[in-house]
């Protein structure tokens, strides 16, 4: 079984169905996870979700824990904070990350804050799932990655998987953690086919994973960006420079001890992220290691980023905004010259 | 309605002048300068919290307001771990983090005050998700005010709460007032609870000056959500005696306009029936005030001499543990 295959979607889907059959407390609630609310088979529960990712949930488990929602974002994820904080486990399925902003209310001054508020009193497990990303010509208003904003609050947990084994596990481990937990979900992410057992296991919330290693420069790459930065490091290889490729897969927490080791050991450091620059976290890992390692950094830190704009439509400004290989060769090259 | 038993009537009685004596204490603890934060008291609003909270046990979940001394209260808070918290000690609910427009009490189903007007809506009705999902029969209440009223978030959650048939209560306290600005102004309905038809579930308003009218409306929608027949919106009328906060100047209110506020007083008229009715006494009732002033006094006292956190402590608290 170990060359089982599944796509990222399929993934995802499998860790919630396990989380559901694991425990009875956790539930699904969102825009269409189902689809054909109340009418019944055979279309009740067919179109799982804007992707399919839910579509095995509402035969199995029912509409008592798989919930249909009107398109009421802030009712979506408040309820599924109050349903967490009164100690049941929701997944909040928030469609697309460019939706969250209706709820922000709901996730950054109740979710985030009422543990600490409340001193230590709230145990808040909720897990909002959201899609992200540019390259569906989607465009400004539903390709926006967001997930820098999350990491910047106090209390949420951010996690970024970039294949689908880690997908999987990261989302059993979302579900299990006692904390809001802000689950991007790229769509490049859906359709990438990877290893993935079929047994329920977990990945670590907080640990960054190194994809390749190598000694003369750090890539670190966020979400899909890794795909990126591990064909530029096989182009760069051919030239004779090792790169050392770092996924985070979580924001928050992140995982700063490895990030440090491997900038002591290559001096360089390279961060990929498919986000505007400002206040990103792009900027953020660049600041903790001019902070942290700035003794060994040989070079400036490079930021490869979308620039400061919205995601455009049209296919050659969508390909200029989203970071190119060529774009992290070319940073890579100016931190060795 | 008469027909409550002496010690409902008693309990109804003493929990409403625990709140207002709370409150009195409040402001003038407040006045002296050392309590930090805003705080936004009940007085004028107590016969809703008590007659509400007399429905619920500590399975069933509330949800509050900037306004939340009364309900914390009612629903069996700790007077002194209360005003330890407004002191901002170690020892206060909340190990002084939240202070006044924060409280909570976790084990009583107190999820919380809430400084964002309208943010404890959604936050009931998942207490009510979580019991339906459970087939527990707890139910959830959330109080807020005429202002919150206009939040989206309160549309949103009336809507899903209806179509789920959700155990809540929505609980509109109407005092007329959102800081300055008066409901009729800002509200497109003449009553509140006008709103409900909108999404199909029943809607009552009550004055609340009257406490049996509210514990009566109170009681038949607990009812109808305990056995599953889903949400109701009261509309609770109160005066606004006081200001909207302590030290608020009220430039926007003429006194005449204060005065009927404070006509509308629950307390007195509720007093004065039990005392008509023998349930009271001049001698019960000023042994129950001395009771409750010796509450406040070993409270306010257990708040002065908490410490206050520790400040290498700020870092605590933020995430739950990993298991
Ligand atoms: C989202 C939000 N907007 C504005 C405020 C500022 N504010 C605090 S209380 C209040 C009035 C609330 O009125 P109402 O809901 O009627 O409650 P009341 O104070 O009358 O009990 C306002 C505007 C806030 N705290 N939160
Ligand atoms: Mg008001």
């Amino acid at each position: 079984m170990t060359d089982r295959t599944l796509s990222g979607a399929q993934a995802i889907g499998e860790a919630l169905f396990q989380a559901m059959e694991q425990d009875a407390n956790v539930i699904v609630l969102g825009e269409d996870v189902s689809g054909g609310a109340g009418l019944g088979e055979p279309h009740e529960g067919e179109m799982g979700g804007s992707f399919g990712v839910t579509r095995s949930l509402f035969s199995a488990f029912g509409p008592t824990r798989v919930r249909d929602t009107p398109i009421s974002e802030a009712a979506v994820a408040g309820l599924a904070t109050g349903a967490a904080a009164a100690g049941i486990r929701p997944v909040a399925d928030m469609m697309w990350s460019s939706f969250t902003p209706l709820a922000f209310d709901q996730i950054f001054n109740q979710a985030a804050k009422m543990r600490y508020m409340f001193g230590g009193q709230a145990t808040v497990p909720v897990v909002y799932r959201m899609a992200m990303g540019a390259g569906l010509g989607a465009a400004g208003q539903h390709s926006d990655t967001l997930y820098s904003l999350y990491t910047h609050i106090p209390g949420l947990k951010v996690v970024v998987p970039s294949s689908p084994y880690d997908a999987k596990g990261l989302l059993l481990s979302s579900i299990e953690d006692d904390n809001p937990v802000l689950f991007f979900e790229h769509m490049g992410l859906y359709g990438q086919k990877g290893h993935v057992p079929e047994e329920p296991y977990t990945v670590a919330i907080g640990e960054a994973s190194v994809l390749r290693e190598g000694s003369d420069v750090t890539i670190v790459a966020i979400s899909m960006m890794t795909v990126k930065a591990i064909d530029a490091a096989e182009l760069l290889s051919a030239d004779g420079v090792e790169s050392e490729v770092i996924d985070p897969r979580s924001l928050s927490p992140l995982d700063v001890e490895t990030l440090r080791r491997s900038v002591e050991k290559t001096g360089r450091l390279v961060i990929v992220d498919e986000s505007p620059p400002r206040c990103s976290i792009a900027s953020d890992i660049a600041a903790i290691v001019g902070e942290e390692a700035f003794g060994a950094l040989q070079a400036p830190i490079r930021r490869v980023t979308a620039p400061h704009t919205p995601v455009p439509l049209s296919p050659p400004l969508e390909q200029a905004y989203i970071p190119s290989i060529e774009r992290v060769l070319a940073a890579v090259r100016s931190t060795l010259a | 309605m008469s027909d409550l038993d002496r010690d409902t009537l008693l309990a109804l009685y003493e929990s409403m002048m625990t709140i207002r004596m709370f409150e009195e204490r409040v402001t003038r603890e407040f006045r002296k300068g050392d309590m930090p934060g805003f705080v936004h008291t009940y007085i004028g609003a107590e016969a809703v919290a008590v007659a509400v909270c007399a429905h619920l046990n500590d399975s069933d979940y509330i949800s509050s307001t900037h306004r939340g001394h009364g309900h914390c209260l009612a629903k069996g808070c700790d007077p002194g771990d209360m005003l330890a918290e407004l002191y901002g000690r170690e020892t206060g609910l909340c190990k002084g983090r939240g202070g006044s427009m924060h409280i909570a009490d976790f084990e009583r189903g107190m999820l919380g005050a809430n400084a964002i007007v309208g943010g404890g809506i959604a936050l009931a009705a998942g207490g009510a998700l979580a019991a339906q999902v459970r087939g527990s029969d707890a139910v959830a209440v959330t109080f807020f005010g005429d202002g919150a009223s206009n939040q989206g978030v309160l549309h949103e959650v009336m809507n899903l709460s209806s179509i789920w048939q959700l155990p809540v209560i929505f609980v509109c306290e109407n005092n007329g007032w959102a800081e300055s600005t008066p409901v009729e102004y800002s509200t497109s309905v003449a009553n509140i609870s006008d709103r409900a038809a909108g999404y199909g579930i029943p809607g009552v308003s009550v004055d609340a000056s009257d406490v049996l009218a509210v514990y009566d409306v109170a009681g038949a929608a607990v009812d109808r959500a305990r056995s599953g027949e889903g949400p109701t919106l009261i509309e609770a009328r109160i005066g606004r005696m006081v200001g909207h906060y302590l030290g608020d100047p009220e430039g926007y209110r003429s006194k005449d306009s204060k005065l009927e506020e404070q006509s509308r007083d629950p307390i007195p008229p509720f007093e004065q029936r039990l005392l008509a009715d023998g349930v009271l006494s001049d001698s019960s009732i000023a042994s129950i005030a001395a009771g409750i002033e010796v509450v406040l006094d070993a409270g306010v006292e257990h708040a002065k001499t908490s410490p206050m956190p520790d400040a290498a402590d700020v870092e605590a608290h933020v995430y739950a543990p990993v298991q």
